[in-house]
């Protein structure tokens, strides 16, 4: 999520083949070095749910994407 | 006579470099810095908040419940439960606005949580997330980790910045909205 942007992807692969992971982890560790917050959002039928994550090992092997956000401040 | 005057000036000269040579310097190589690394700012784009505010609405979708979805669409926010199941509290989550807190039973209007998403790696762009995003990234907080949002977040009494009767009024919507949905057919 970026002001005058909306969403941006900024890596895409798959967990299971070692170079992508590794890539994945890449984008992850240096979103959470800018300060983001990292959510996984989930579905299980008409129940939607995020789980925030702070380690790339925390997210779960099938999830489809994490979101990065700023973090919260007070207004 | 014309020796003194020459040896004056270069006597002035000298302590004028001396007093002032350091400032002077500093201020001219940080001209030059700032003019270098600071790109200019992008032209003004009228459309750009449309279509980020289009693209974070997608997002927004593909992350929430139909119902919250169609909720933002049609009434500007979306109501979300307390995690403590039971609690009998809830939140309506505004874009740029703070988090209401109000009694699900009563319509009680609880507390306002003041709390913001402020990015700033772009200055020159701005802070403010869309709308939408600025709604999903309360939504993910909140339904991720309820106590951690709300202990970073400011707490006011309601009506501190959030006009008590327009969120009294939105409730009303809302229940008529929700109304109307478990009326309309499938």
């Amino acid at each position: 999520m970026k002001p005058g942007h909306g969403d941006l992807l900024l890596a895409e692969g798959d967990p299971r083949v070692a170079e992508e992971e590794e890539r994945l982890i890449e984008e992850f560790r240096r979103q959470l070095d800018l300060g983001m917050w990292a959510a996984v959002p989930t579905a299980d039928g008409a129940r939607h749910e995020a789980t925030m994550v702070r380690d790339f090992a925390e997210v779960p092997r099938d999830a489809e994407r994490v979101v990065f956000f700023p973090p919260a401040a007070g207004g | 006579m014309t020796v003194l005057i020459a040896s004056s000036v270069i006597v002035i000269a000298v302590l004028a470099g001396v007093a002032f040579g350091p400032t002077l310097g500093a201020r001219l190589s940080g001209r030059r810095r700032r003019r270098r690394v600071e790109p200019p700012p992008p032209p003004y784009d009228p459309g750009r908040e449309r279509r980020a505010e289009t693209r974070a609405r997608e997002l927004l979708r593909s992350v929430v419940s139909g119902e919250e979805y169609a909720m933002y669409a049609e009434l500007g926010f979306i109501a979300l439960d307390g995690a403590q199941r039971d609690g009998g509290y809830g939140y309506l989550l505004y874009p740029h606005r703070p988090i209401v807190a109000y009694d699900t039973e009563t319509g009680e209007l609880l507390n306002e949580y003041c709390v913001a998403f402020p990015d700033r790696s772009e200055p020159a762009i701005g802070q403010r997330l869309p709308g939408a995003d600025d709604v999903l990234a309360k939504w993910m907080s909140l339904r991720a980790g309820e106590r951690e949002l709300i202990s970073v977040a400011n707490m006011h009494v309601p009506g501190r910045q959030v006009d008590p009767g327009q969120v009294r009024r939105d409730l009303i919507r809302l229940r008529e909205w929700r109304a109307r949905r478990v009326g309309s057919p499938a």
